[in-house]
């Protein structure tokens, strides 16, 4: 029956993974990233993670994947992007074999160590005893062990928040020198063969860049 | 053969190495810095599905208590990610990541 599970959710979180790549439109890779992050969370059922599995469809599904296909629908970027073009020559074939490279490594790592996992086990105790269900166990950890820990993320969050306010802010000056590059290098020969009025627009930009 | 013998943890590794794989070599061909954040989060699931079965096969509840900090880590990233995408796209809504040539100045 695991065996079972596991072909499908492994399909679609396959077909999802190279859907997110492969799609020449945002919302459609949104979309299949939704696919993958509910394999993975059919995965985590099929290895007794109960509690990941809904965090997972809650969190990642549920905010994460609308947040992007907000701010995809906000800017108005949901057209498609061009796949045939290679900006870079060879970075393509490069970063095909960059890929296949990362997913030789891991699995040549585990062959060697005959499919079995040969790390030591820590003393945090089993995932889910007779009586103790894994939320149980993951929240004993959380606020004895990893107390610390879970103070930082929280401050870690805080910090997060601010920075997005901070981001969104309409703030035009600190906004421009930020993104307000210089529009495109073509625009530079045009002005320099004028003669007079050249100079003065030249001058111009100069002073508010350097202000 | 193949349904008969059972499911094996280590299935679960290779499919999560494959899972993050497919994200890198995403990350490093496309252009559009949404679809690069989006393979960023396939890294990330690949990396806790990993945490969850070494948790399974070590049969320890830390792997899964890890995982509870990557997904924190990863609402962090993405609300200043897609922070900073947004005020970047807002002035130039054709903007790609080849536009960092533009920091040369």
């Amino acid at each position: 029956m695991e065996t079972f599970v596991f072909l499908v959710a492994a399909a679609i979180c396959l077909a999802g993974a190279f859907g997110v790549v492969l799609s020449k439109n945002p919302v459609h890779s949104a979309l299949s990233l939704v696919g993958t992050l509910f394999g993975v969370a059919v995965l985590f059922v099929a290895q007794n993670a109960n509690f990941l599995a809904a965090v997972q469809v809650i969190i990642y599904a549920g905010a994460i994947v609308v947040l992007f296909l907000f701010v995809i629908m906000l800017l108005g970027v949901d057209r498609a992007e061009d796949l045939k073009v290679d900006p870079l020559v060879g970075q393509r074939a490069a970063a095909i074999v960059a890929g296949v490279a990362i997913f030789a490594l891991p699995v040549a790592a585990l062959a060697a160590t005959g499919w079995e996992a040969t790390g030591a086990v820590s003393n945090l105790g089993p995932v889910a005893a007779s009586d103790v269900p894994d939320i149980e166990g993951i929240g004993r950890v959380l606020f004895t062990r990893y107390i610390f820990a879970l103070e930082i993320t929280s401050i870690l969050l805080a910090i997060a928040v601010v920075g997005a306010v901070m981001l969104a802010k309409k703030s035009p000056r600190a906004v421009d020198m930020i993104v307000d590059l210089p529009a495109r290098q073509v625009a530079e020969p045009v002005t320099a063969d004028v003669d007079g009025p050249g100079d003065a627009t030249a001058d111009a930009p100069s002073e508010e860049g350097t202000a | 053969m193949l349904l008969a013998a059972g499911v094996e943890p280590s299935w679960y590794l290779v499919l999560a190495s494959a899972l993050f794989a497919i994200g890198a070599t995403g990350l490093l061909i496309r252009r559009n810095p949404l679809v690069m954040f989006m393979c960023v989060e396939l890294m990330l699931n690949a990396v806790t599905l990993t945490f969850v079965t070494f948790s399974r096969m070590l049969d320890d509840i830390g792997g899964q208590a890890v995982v509870v900090f990557v997904l924190v880590v990863a609402a962090a990233e993405v609300v200043v990610g897609l922070g900073i995408i947004v005020a970047i796209l807002r002035r130039r809504p054709d903007a790609t990541a080849d536009d960092l040539a533009l920091l040369k100045g």
